[in-house]
């Protein structure tokens, strides 16, 4: 008897589940539901398995910041250390005189930060045409949406890269943002999103108070969209940082912080240890944005699923 | 596409601007008496400058708001990929420009290229090797975050953290464990004393290894999908299940893995998507290699193919015919899956009525002759068998 009482009171603590804790009477059903095997706290093999994955999710980062603070003669031996060197900053200092670090670190900063105001901007506002204003053409158009979701825009880089050079933009910034000013992809997110979340009634409500369309936007379909804007920037800002083919293609000597990270190991001879602290400082700025933002990460992920 | 669908949506505007017109001024529409015509002159000289604009704004706003999206999507987006067929039809040079007309000659050159089909098949090999291991492993890992485990939100996140590692990142972190010389992984297999293996220039461990940097990064990350596939799943499903008897692996293969199906589909259309484009990991692996993915090209992909193609060899003819022999496979791919997918659902569903109606009739046997055997009472036993009448007929309750 004791023990049920310790095991109700821990999962007083912890609502096991969103439709167990709407659930009018919680206690005597999850009791059934335990009695059953069902939303049983589980055993060590849970916890077991958990760490094993979680182990094989950061031991490679974790192998590279231990290389990326050690002298090259180290890894080559045959036990590897397990624990970081001293030698990181000696490191660092290399990869700074072999590639333009700070520089394409700044590139890649402006790049993801413009294409993501971009897209985000531009989805909000298509997104919420799509979602809440009447327009001749509106489910034609929404189905060319969906439909050019899937076409793998990356195949056509031969005209794309014929036009950047013939305007001369090659080696600039404006070559690597333009391409991604858009995607299909945001307009359908948000879309998705606005179709649920704002009432007809809150935007006749405006409108009857002289609201023209962009303050009725702005006023209502903004705030509402906050949620959703916040995870497609998240999200876009991470593919336009860890885009790689494009920025190679047109910015070699301009480079972000992707193609920077390449060139460190373009040499004949590879000397891992420098390599692999690139890799640590250029994983870092991402690390940041996921300590301060990886439950957002998380429950975009498992929203779109939902949704889409 | 557009003019294909604009038909039932302009009568459907016409209608209701016809609609709006009588009711903003009733009395025009009616024929009749010229006192009747000149009021709706009036009426319509009546509309302010303001409301002009105000009516203005309604009609323009929505394509305003959807204009930036089409123009510059069609401008860097649609136009691109078009245009990539065009230039596929000529001989194209990179720095000389466009030669003569060749018609689909680049295409027939291409499909009788050994390095095409080459590309093709390490595309696919890759593709098999990492699209595979990462379902299983993503749905075992999604199916233990599904328990009621302590600290959920840290182990969601934790298997998040190789998604935040950039592919290149990735690649130069993989490529210096599979290193044939030093490597780390070679290291360990010598240190148990198994000979190493040669992860760069064969082509089988090749493809297991940039395979590996492709599920160690995406993973998490699809656990984390279907693991919301998981708990849609309505509790009361799990619990008659359990009322019935079935332990947590007969549920897990019953229950989970069928309701997950659809997000399942999902995933698969987005691996394969993004598969059948890999490019960055061989384009890292081997930095020795004067010819990027291999120097036998054991694990050029075929985007990496059109790359060499492009720019090294500056045949802008032949790299566009490969762009659009690889965009008609992706989409045949994207077909493929969904027609597969469709036809195990419109089965399965038949199969699941059916199982679903010869159940109901034995449990209503088995109630008839008492609540024998359930062991919970009569109270647990009706409402379990309430629950699976609700569940078969899919209404959540």
């Amino acid at each position: 008897m004791t023990a049920t009482v310790d095991r109700d009171s821990s999962a007083e603590q912890r609502p096991p589940r969103a439709t167990a804790a709407k659930a009018p009477g919680p206690k005597p059903r999850s009791n059934k539901r335990r009695a059953l095997g069902i939303d049983r706290r589980p055993g060590f093999l849970t916890y077991g398995l958990l760490i094993v994955v979680f182990i094989g999710g950061v031991y490679p980062l974790w192998w590279s910041v231990v290389a990326g603070s050690s002298p090259s003669s180290v890894l080559t031996s045959t036990y590897p250390p397990l624990l970081p060197g001293g030698q990181f900053w000696t490191n660092v200092a290399q990869v700074l005189d072999t590639v333009p670090f700070w520089l394409a670190l700044g590139n890649s900063l402006i790049v993801s930060s413009i294409i993501t105001i971009s897209v985000v901007g531009f989805s909000t506002l298509a997104g919420y045409a799509f979602a809440k204003l009447k327009f001749r053409g509106r489910e034609g158009l929404m189905v060319f949406v969906i439909a050019t979701l899937a076409v793998p825009t990356q195949l056509g880089i031969i005209p794309l890269f014929m036009v950047m050079k013939q305007f001369g933009w090659t080696g600039t910034l404006g070559a690597v943002i333009i391409p991604t000013l858009v995607t299909a992809f945001g307009v359908f997110f948000m879309r998705q999103y606005l179709v649920d979340v704002i009432p007809e009634e809150l935007i006749e409500a405006a409108r009857v108070d002289g609201a023209n369309m962009i303050r009725t936007f702005w006023h209502v379909g903004v705030p509402a969209a906050r949620p959703a804007m916040a995870i497609l920037g998240l999200f876009t800002f991470m593919t336009a940082w860890t885009d790689y083919l494009w920025p190679l293609l047109v910015v070699p000597q301009n480079p972000t912080l992707q193609v920077a990270l390449s060139q460190l190991q373009s040499a004949k001879y590879v000397d891992y240890s420098i390599v692999l602290a690139g890799a640590v400082m250029a994983t870092i700025p991402l690390l940041i944005l996921f300590v301060l933002a990886g439950k957002q990460l998380v429950s975009g992920i498992m929203a779109g699923a939902v949704k889409g | 596409m557009t003019s294909v669908t604009t038909p039932p949506a302009a009568t459907d505007g016409t209608n209701r601007r016809d609609s709006k017109t009588s009711g903003s001024k009733t009395s025009g529409s009616q024929p009749g008496g010229s006192d009747r015509r000149r009021q709706a002159r009036d009426a319509r000289r009546a509309l302010t400058f303001g409301q002009k604009v105000s009516r203005f704004d309604v009609k323009a706003s929505p394509y305003l708001y959807i204009a930036p999206f089409f123009i510059l999507f069609g401008l860097v987006g649609l136009f691109p990929l078009v245009y990539t067929f065009v230039v596929s039809l000529n001989k194209w040079n990179l720095l000389t420009g466009p030669g003569e007309w060749v018609g689909f000659g680049n295409y027939v050159a291409e499909l009788n290229d050994p390095f095409f089909w080459n590309s093709l098949f390490n595309t696919i090999s890759i593709f098999l090797l990492s699209a595979i291991p990462q379902l299983i492993g993503a749905v075992l890992i999604a199916a233990i975050l599904d328990q009621n485990i302590r600290a959920k939100t840290f182990w969601r996140m934790s298997v998040l953290i190789p998604y935040v590692v950039t592919p290149v990142a990735v690649t130069l972190i993989f490529s210096s464990a599979f290193d044939e010389k030093y490597g780390l992984i070679n290291n360990l297999l010598q240190s148990v004393h198994l000979s190493p293996i040669n992860w760069k220039t064969e082509t089988f461990p090749a493809h297991v290894a940039i395979a590996s940097m492709v599920n160690w990064r995406w993973t998490g990350y699809n656990a984390l999908i279907l693991l919301a596939a998981m708990q849609a799943v309505p509790r009361d499903i799990h619990e008659s299940a359990a009322l019935d008897g079935a332990g947590a692996f007969r549920r897990f293969f019953s229950i989970t893995l069928p309701s997950i199906r659809p997000t399942m589909i999902f995933v698969i259309i987005t691996a394969t998507i993004g598969g059948l484009q890999i490019f960055t990991e061989p384009k890292l692996f081997n930095p020795s290699s004067a010819v990027p993915g291999g120097p036998q090209r054991q694990y050029q992909t075929t985007v990496l193919y059109l790359w060499d193609m492009a720019f090294n060899r500056q045949n802008f003819g032949k790299a566009s015919a490969i762009a659009w022999l690889l965009f008609i496979i992706i989409v045949l791919f994207g077909v493929l899956n969904f027609l597969i997918s469709r036809r195990i659902a419109s089965t399965e569903s038949r199969m699941h009525a059916k199982r679903t109606k010869r159940r109901l009739a034995a449990q209503r046997a088995t109630a008839g002759a008492g609540d024998a055997g359930s062991g919970y009472g009569d109270d647990s036993a009706t409402e379990g068998d309430l629950a699976l009448v609700a569940a078969s007929e899919e209404k959540r309750s």
